[in-house]
Parts: structure tokens; sequence; C-alpha cells
């Protein structure tokens, strides 16, 4: 069991604050891309923060489902995209 | 010890980097400023964490456990995941907002506005010059 208040700790609270303050340019948006770039800020902190976890948890696993996660939103990025600029599939 | 306090100034820089691209994404005018702060921001302070990550795992490794090569070597993956999708997704967002009409902040002439029709016309010859050269082909 690992001590409590560790550096890991306190690097996953600051990312929270800033996934928090994604959600909130998700929320308030005015326009359809401003909400696909917060959608997208989320999603490379979720990766890092990840990524931090499986260090502090000393587990490979997690480090794998960052790297999946990755490739996914970036696909998923990329068809938001490509609806939006109204093209065909 | 030196090891430990170049791990704590990697954490340090890449958490003020992200934070720093949450400001940015609450304060800035305008869809394209806040893609430039969202992304280039992320971007940077995700390869300062993930690097911290890499020195635990070689650092763990050097005290004799054989799980922190393996930690290391996938968080170079992730890391090369990142960098390699997080820019292209950017530039096709920038593009799919500038096709659908929104403007920058402030902004009174756009000089990129003719560009769509010019590749729809060179689009619309090119189809038919292939279809010319089938015909005389047969």
């Amino acid at each position: 069991m690992i001590e409590f208040f560790n550096q890991y700790l306190i690097v996953l609270i600051a990312l929270l604050l800033c996934i928090i303050m994604s959600i909130l340019r998700v929320v308030f948006g005015p326009t359809i891309p401003d909400r696909v770039v917060g959608i997208d800020t989320i999603n490379t902190i979720v990766i890092v923060g990840m990524v931090i976890f499986g260090a502090a948890y000393e587990e490979v696993i997690y480090i794998d489902v960052a790297i999946v996660y990755a490739l996914l939103s970036f696909v998923s990025t990329l068809f938001i995209a490509k609806y939006l600029e109204g093209g065909e599939f | 010890m030196i090891f430990d306090i170049i791990i704590y100034i990697f954490l340090g820089i890449g958490v003020f980097f992200n934070v720093l691209a949450g400001v940015g994404l609450l304060r800035f005018p305008d869809v394209y400023t806040r893609l430039h702060a969202g992304t280039k921001c992320t971007t940077f302070g995700s390869i300062f964490l993930i690097g911290s990550v890499i020195l635990i795992g070689l650092k763990m490794w050097w005290d004799g456990n054989v799980n922190g090569s393996v930690l290391s070597i996938h968080s170079i993956f992730a890391l090369i995941a990142i960098l390699l999708t997080n820019p292209v997704g950017a530039h096709a967002i920038a593009r799919a907002a500038h096709r659908s009409g929104v403007m920058p902040a402030k902004a009174v002439v756009d000089d990129l506005k003719e560009k769509p029709v010019k590749k729809s016309v060179r689009r619309k010859t090119s189809t038919k010059t292939t279809i010319n050269k089938e015909v005389g082909g047969q």
C-alpha cells in the first residue's frame, strides 16, 4: 500500500482541475468546433493521467490501455472533423 | 538523489503546461486560438510528464525491478502515439472549422475564402479529362 499524499496524487489533482476547465468549455462553447476542441483536450489529458496512474501503482496494463485509448480517440476526432466539414465518407 | 530531483522538475513542468492549456482554453476568444492553446500546451506538457514516467521506469530497472523496463518502453510507445496523433487531429479540427464557416474573432477579410471553390472546379475538370482519356483509349 502506497502512502496517500505522494507526488502522483498532486499531479492527478492538477490534471483533474484541467479536465474540469475543459468540461466548462464543452458546456458553454458557442460553436460546435469549440466543443470538439474541448473533447480533444480531455482525451489527451486522460491519456497522460492513465500513464501516471500506471507509474503510481507500478502496473503496466494501464499504459497499454492508454495507448489504445490514444489511437481510438484520434480516429473519433478525425470522424467528427469529417462530419463537420460536410464531406462524403 | 539527483535522479529524483530531475523527476520532480519534469513533473512540475508538465503539470504547469497542462494547467496553462486549461486556462487558455477558458480565456481565449476564438476557436483557432483555443485550438492553439489546447493542443500545443497539452502536447508539450505530456512530453514532460511521460518523460518523467520513463525516468521512473529506468530508476526501477536500475534498482533491480524487472518490471521497470517494461513500464519505460510502453510509456515510450504511448508518447509516440500522442506525438503522432495530436497535431493531425488539431489540423483536421481547424480545417473543419474553417470549411464550416467559423470566422476568427474581430476578423474582417478572409483570405482563404476562395480555396474550396477552386478545389471543386479542379476536381470536376480532372474527372472530365480522365473520362475523355478512357474513351479515347478504347
